[in-house]
Order: structure tokens, then sequence, then C-alpha cells
């Protein structure tokens, strides 16, 4: 049963079909969403459906036990409808090409009788090098039938095998990952560390080791809000040892172990401005030289070598002015464009106060030389994406399998060619008989200037 | 000389191109011919031209490297790249068939796209990348993944010419197939060029158009005269489409295009495209997810739906190499495959989302 095509196609249109629902209901999501949808076409009797379908599993469909088993029976029936057809292609694919029987031979003919105008000892070379150049490199000569042959790609026949195997390596790794591996979220503070992540489903999974974030940064594109980059600086301790260090962008994860942190997202976290440290570089006026100052809110601090002290008296984490009102405001929840209220001090006198914004250079200009804001620390979380997928190479080698298969599939044949000389009057004709699995117009055009490079 | 200017000049070529392929097959004189070609290639140039021109234009903006300007990022880019394809596509039959029967149907199809996305009002700005699309794997997957859409799109044409010249009866199952398929084809166009007539003010963000107004001004108009009225117009769309389709086929025969030919297309360009599809669009796809995201395969619409194609194309080839389905069953396969493309492609963003987001309001 399982080796039918019918069965295929059956397989083929219940995944597509409960595919498209999976698509329309929105899946793992609160109930009102769908119950909603549901309703613009069910109208008062939503609830109802929504029952029916939730109650089939279609609200978490690809993860349903029948979802499941419908790729389990495509899968099957890919492995034996492949195994069906394995044994006959296997001799195929194993058997070298012979010279033919007379008759068969006759069946096969192309080109039947091209005449060259050369010896035959001549001409059999000039065949076997129009071979070579065709792409059959190697030529064979059988003395009891005279025949000339050759064959290239035998192996191609086997294509399609691979192709069906490389589907069931993928469906291996992804069994392999669900089961064996886990999937899950860690919000990670700058300068704190975690051994567990959070699962999906809320459970913490320990990692058996720990991560620590020690900076996370936001670039931005030049005058702009859209991010350009944003990156994590995570140090991996394992036995209490510092064992690897890296710093992880989007597109660009830490491994180790097993497991994959990925730059998934990021936040900031206004609680945290109290105890953050504000890193300044302050210029002096005098030399140009720089020194860093690490300050808080209001905390006074001491500028080395001028005398001076300074306060951060508030902070927003994207300023930006208020369009009607022309005040100053925050725009957004997240550190767009950082800024600093920065109060000086001589003794304890203020002398002057000013912002100065992260991104942008004119402001840190101040009476006493320029104050550069080169970060806030301690105030955003990395959102790290955390997986252990030990079925992933399953997953890849089934993609590189694909490809090798679908390639000797669709863009290679296995073409025999056999031929039969003989001389006559100071010439030689050609009698050229030839078979190919695929391509026939291409593997002509091949003939074709076979025969001109033997009529030069 | 910007991009969108030299795109101008190729827009231009093509409708060209059309007017000389056409006197071409009137006059059947060579050197029109030539001339014809000679355009269409002159255009491809213009619009290549136009392609490294605002990879320019957006190695300037994106400040990221050469690799990270390549303009493909947004559906003004990846339509015009689209009719990029198609052309490609077309010059390698035109010179593999030596026939230049399908001139006359192609240039015209990629000079109203690019006059239509011009005119659309969808944006063309250039917008720097977002860090989860900076990769060399999301490079190779829209690339082929567009490539593919082009295979596709031209055995969808030619698979629906075959239904038109080898259909008699308008009784028969396939001619309804196909006159109706394309009359919903044409009636989505044509609902389309309504809304970005309607809302062209209103469309200043184009993601949000599509979104938030397809078919606003036809088939989702808040008022139900006008549901009616659209109704009313898809029907009688499709019912021209069912009562002229003859006619298609008498233009098809007299341009000397061959069913034969037609079949052997609409298989070749499946061979072409799908394997394409499967590595750049679903193997590719998943490499970056699994890059960017640790999550090779998540189920999520697009995804599912680029698998329902690449399950409607395998079913073709199978068809036909296992049950010998040849002409007007496997030319039906080959238009519903393209359906599901389509929808791959545009559907989804619009219609799923849009469905979700017209829920949520
Ligand atoms: C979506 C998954 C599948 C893909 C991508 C796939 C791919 C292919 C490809 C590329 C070919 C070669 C066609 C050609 O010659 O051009 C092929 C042939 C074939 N497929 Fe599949 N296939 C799939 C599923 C299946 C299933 C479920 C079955 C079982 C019923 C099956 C049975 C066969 C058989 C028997 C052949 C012919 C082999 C031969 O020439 O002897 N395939 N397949």
């Amino acid at each position: 049963m399982f080796s039918s095509i019918k069965l295929a196609v059956v397989v083929f249109t219940l995944i597509s079909v409960t595919s498209i629902i999976g698509t329309l209901i929105q899946q793992q999501v609160e109930p009102e969403r769908n119950i909603q949808m549901l309703g613009k076409i069910f109208g008062a009797s939503a609830p109802a459906v929504y029952k029916v379908f939730s109650t089939l599993g279609f609200m978490d469909m690809y993860r349903s036990w029948w979802f499941l088993s419908l790729l389990f029976i495509f899968a099957a029936n890919l492995v034996i409808c492949s195994i069906d057809r394995l044994p006959g292609i296997w001799k195929l694919a194993k058997e070298p090409v012979k010279p033919l029987d007379a008759d068969i031979f006759k069946s096969l003919i192309i080109r039947p009788q091209v005449q060259v105008k050369a010896k035959l000892s001549d001409a059999r070379t000039s065949v076997i090098t129009g071979l070579g150049k065709i792409g059959f490199k190697h030529v064979l000569t059988d003395e009891t039938s005279g025949q000339i042959y050759a064959e290239k790609g035998r192996y191609s026949r086997l294509g399609v095998y691979v192709t069906h195997l490389s589907i069931l390596f993928i469906l291996l790794g992804g069994i392999e990952g669900k089961f064996f591996g886990f999937d899950g979220y860690l919000p990670l503070l700058e300068g704190t560390s975690a051994s567990s992540i959070e699962a999906r489903d809320g459970k913490q999974i320990p990692l058996g080791f720990s991560v620590r974030c020690d900076d996370f940064d936001v670039s931005f594109y030049d005058n702009s809000d859209t991010p350009k980059s944003f990156r994590s600086k995570l140090v991996v301790i394992d036995n209490n040892r510092e064992v690897l260090k890296k710093d992880i962008e989007v597109n660009d994860p830490l491994r180790y172990k097993g497991v994959v942190f990925y730059q998934a997202s990021y936040f900031f976290s206004q609680d945290h401005v109290k105890d953050a440290k504000f890193i300044l570089k302050v210029y002096s006026k005098a030399d140009n030289k720089s020194s860093q100052v690490d300050a808080g809110l209001e905390k006074l601090t001491e500028i080395p070598g001028t005398g001076l002290s300074l306060k951060i008296q508030d902070f927003s984490p994207a300023i930006g002015i208020d369009d009607k009102t022309g005040q100053l405001m925050t725009y957004a929840n997240q550190m767009n464009n950082p800024a600093a209220f920065i109060e000086f001090f001589e003794g304890n006198k203020s002398i002057h106060k000013q912002w100065v914004l992260k991104r942008f250079p004119d402001t840190w200009k101040t009476p006493f030389g320029s104050v550069e804001l080169v970060d806030i620390w301690g105030v955003q979380y990395t959102g790290l994406q955390v997986r252990k997928d030990p079925g992933v190479w399953l997953v890849y080698l089934g993609c590189l399998l694909m490809a090798a298969g679908l390639y000797a599939a669709f863009f290679m044949s296995h073409r025999r060619i056999w031929l039969r000389l003989h001389e006559e009057k100071g010439s030689t004709f050609v009698t050229v008989a030839g078979s190919t699995n695929k391509n026939k117009i291409q593997f002509d055009q091949k003939i074709d200037s076979f025969i001109k490079s033997l009529q030069q | 000389m910007d991009s969108s200017q030299l795109f101008g000049i190729a827009t231009i070529a093509y409708i060209l191109a059309m007017v000389a392929y056409i006197a071409y097959l009137a006059f059947r004189n060579s050197a029109v011919g030539t001339v014809a070609t000679t355009i269409t290639i002159a255009g491809f140039v213009a619009h290549t031209i136009a392609f490294f021109v605002r990879t320019a234009e957006f190695y300037e903006v994106g400040q990221m490297g050469i690799m990270r300007a390549i303009p493909l990022t947004n559906l003004y880019e990846s339509l015009i790249f689209f009719v990029w394809c198609i052309i490609l596509g077309y010059l390698i039959i035109e010179f593999k068939y030596k026939t230049k029967s399908f001139g006359a149907f192609i240039t015209p199809i990629a000079g109203m796209a690019l006059a239509f996305i011009d005119l659309s009002g969808i944006h063309k700005e250039i917008h720097p990348l977002v860090p989860a699309l900076q990769s060399n794997w999301l490079l190779a997957h829209v690339t082929m993944s567009f490539l593919s859409y082009a295979a596709f799109a031209i055995s969808f044409s030619t698979a629906l010419m075959y239904l038109s010249v080898t259909t008699e009866d308008k009784k028969s199952g396939p001619y309804i197939f196909w006159t109706v398929t394309l009359g919903v084809f044409v009636s989505i166009l044509v609902a389309m060029g309504i809304d970005l007539l309607a809302f062209k003010i209103v469309a200043t963000r184009p993601e949000e158009f599509i979104k938030s107004y397809l078919f606003r001004a036809t088939f989702r108009s808040g008022s139900g005269i006008i549901v009616l009225l659209s109704t009313i117009g898809l029907g009688a769309i499709i019912y021209a489409a069912y009562s002229y389709g003859h006619l298609l086929k008498k233009v098809i025969t007299s341009f000397n295009i061959s069913k034969d030919m037609l079949d052997d297309l609409t298989y070749k360009c499946i061979a072409v495209g799908f394997p394409v599809f499967t590595l750049g669009g679903l193997v590719f796809g998943a490499v970056w997810a699994d890059q960017a995201w640790g999550r090779y395969w998540s189920w999520d619409p697009k995804e599912t739906w680029s698998l329902i194609t690449w399950f409607v194309y395998a079913f073709f080839l199978h068809a036909r190499f296992l049950r010998g389905w040849k002409g007007q069953k496997i030319a039906i396969v080959a238009v519903i495959g393209f359906v599901s493309t389509i929808f791959t492609y545009l559907g989804v963003n619009m219609l799923l989302t849009g469905l979700h987001s017209y829920g949520a309001q």
C-alpha cells in the first residue's frame, strides 16, 4: 500500500490542504485573534467553530499528532516507492555499457552512413578524439563486433534516489532536533550572567555552563533610527573559567557545546538607569588629551586633572523635540538617541549644565573642552535566542544531498553511444547509434558537432 | 542618469519591441524581426545598467559595502528584477528555439509591468538594510527565488496558451478552467489598478498600502454597492474571458506557435525552475533563517506556501514521468503551480497578514 503513487497523491493533497488551513489560522496565539478572524466568515457561530478546530489541533497544527503522522506516511511512502524501483535502476547504474547485438544496434541508429574522407585507421583516431571532445573520455573497442562505444553519466540515474533520500535526512534531522534539542529565550542585562534559559512553555532549561553579557551596543545608520547592527559581547564561563569570548551579531551567533546563541532582540530598562555607569571621554582644552570618566546618575564625579567635577542630572534614552510644543521629550523606549544632562561643578558651585547626545558630536562641546558620551552601561538587555539542535547537521547534509541529487536528476543524463566503421573506396563510413535517458535535443546537438568534427 | 530614468528607457524599449514583433509576425520580414530583437536587447541592456546604477545608489545610502547593496530588498526592486528575469528567459528561448513568436506576448507584459510599477506609486526609496537582512544567504535566496518565479511565470503563460490552442468545446473542463483562470487574473490586476488610482494620495507608505488598502476600492470597500458592482465586474470579466477565449486561440495559431513547442517549453521552464526554487527558495531560505534566528523552519505562512508550491511542482514532475501525463492535464497542473507561486510571492504578504491586520483593527 505504501508503494502506491495514489497514496502519494492523497498525502501530498492532505498535507497541502491542511497546511493552507494552518496559514489562515494563526498558530499559537491567544484564542481571541482567531475567533475574531473566524467571525468574519462564520459570524456568530465563530466560537463554536473555533472549538471544533481547536479540538482537532488546528491552533498548533504543525505540531499536532495527525500532521506529524501525515509527514510520517509521506516519508514511508517515499522510502518504499524508492526501494521498489531501486533494484532496476541500480542494475542500470552499475552495468557498464556493452557492445550491442546487431538488431538492437539497428534500432538505435541515429546517424546512418556518415561519409568521412579518410582511411579506416585515420578515421578511427578522429572518431576517438571527436568523442572525447563531446565528453566521452573513456572509449572502448570491441574486436568481434567491430563496435566503438562509450558512455557517460551512468550514475546520474541515481540522482532521483539521492533527492528522495535527502528528504528523509531532512525529516530525520527535524525529528532528532525535536526530541533531543531545546529552544528558548534568554534576556541578559549588560554585566550579568545566566546559567539557564526559558523555554517557550515557560520552563527553565539549565545550560550546564553560564554566559555573561559584558556589553551590548546598537549602531544606527546616519541620521536615522534604522539599526545598522547590534552586537553583544558574550563570555562563556564553564567550571568557573572563562572559556570563550565572542561578539555576536544578527547572522553571526556564538556556539558552545552544541548550544547556539543568536542575537535576536534588545530592550532598554529604565529601572537600571540609577545604577548605570555613564562612560564619558573628556578631552582637556589645553592639550586635547582625553581621559575616561565613569559617572553615575546624581553622583558627583571628579574630572581628572581639571579640578572640576560633574554630575549626571538626567537621562533620556531617546531625546527629541516635540513638534508642537518645542519642548524636549523622550520619543522612544529604546536607546535610539541617548542623552545625558550633565552639570559641572567647581568645588560645590554649579558653573554650567547642558545636554550631551551620544550620537551627535556637535553637542559634546562644553566650555571646559569636549565631553563625549561613550556609553551608558548596564541599562540594556540583549535578547538571545538560544538553541540546541543535534539534528541540524542531518538537515544540512540533506540539503547538500538534495542539491546534488537535483543537479543529477535535471542537468545530467546517461548517454551511450556505439559506432560502426567500414571502409569503401578510400572513404570511411561511420554509423552512429546512441541513446540518452534525458535531454534528447542537447544530445542531438552534441552528435551534430561530433559529426562536423569528423568531416573537417 | 539615475536608475529610474534608465528603467523608463527599458519600459519604452519593451513597448517598441512589441510593436516590432507584431509587425514581424504580420509581414514575416526577417529584417523587422532583427529590429525587434535588437530593441528588446537594447531594453534589456538598459534594464541591466539600471540595476547596476541602482546598486551604486544603494551603495551610497547603505553604508554597508557593495555586497549589501544589491537592490532586492523591497517590493519595487523585486518586481523590477522579476521582469528582468522574464526578459532574460524570453531571450534564451528566442535564441535556443530560434523563434520570435513569443516576443509579441512577452514584451508587452514586461513593458506594462514596468510602467505599472512606475505609475503605481510603489515606493522607490532606498532603505538601508536592517541587520537581519545583512546576509549572503539571503541574497542568494532572494535572487534564486525570483529566477525560479520567472521560470514558473513563463511556464504558466505557455501552459495557458497550450490550453487555449487545444480546447475547442466551450463546455469542456479545460476550456472553462483556463478562461476562468485568465478572467480571475485579469480581474485581480484591474482591481489592483483601481486601488492604486483611488488611493494614490494615501499611499505614501507602500507596505501599508498593500496591507491595508488592497481591494479596498473594490471587493473590500466599506460600501455595499461598490462590493456588489465589483463582484458584477469580476463576473463580467470572467464571462468575457469565457465567451471570447476562442479568439485568443486564433491569435496564437496565427502567430505560428505549435502546441508541442508550448508543451515542451512548459516542461523545460519547470525543469529549470524546480531545482532553482528548491535550492534557492527553500534550502537557502532555511539556511538563512537558521543563521539569523536559529530556526531553519518555523511553518510561517510564507514558508508553508513555498512548501505547497514545491509540492505542486513535484506533483507535476511525477505526473509527467511516472504517469506520462501530457498535454492538457499537465498544463492544468502548471497553471495551478503558478497560482500557488504568485500567492507565495505576493498573496501571503497581501492577503494573509491583510486578513489578520484587518481583523485586529
Ligand atoms: C516532495 C517530495 C519529492 C520530491 C522533491 C521528489 C523529487 C523527484 C524528482 C526530482 C524526480 C525525478 C523526475 C525527473 O526525472 O525529472 C523524482 C522521480 C520519482 N519520484 Fe519523487 N520526489 C518526491 C516525492 C516522491 C514520493 C512521495 C514518491 C512515492 C510515491 C516518489 C516517487 C518517485 C518515483 C517512483 C520517481 C521515478 C524514479 C524513476 O525514474 O525510476 N517521489 N522524484
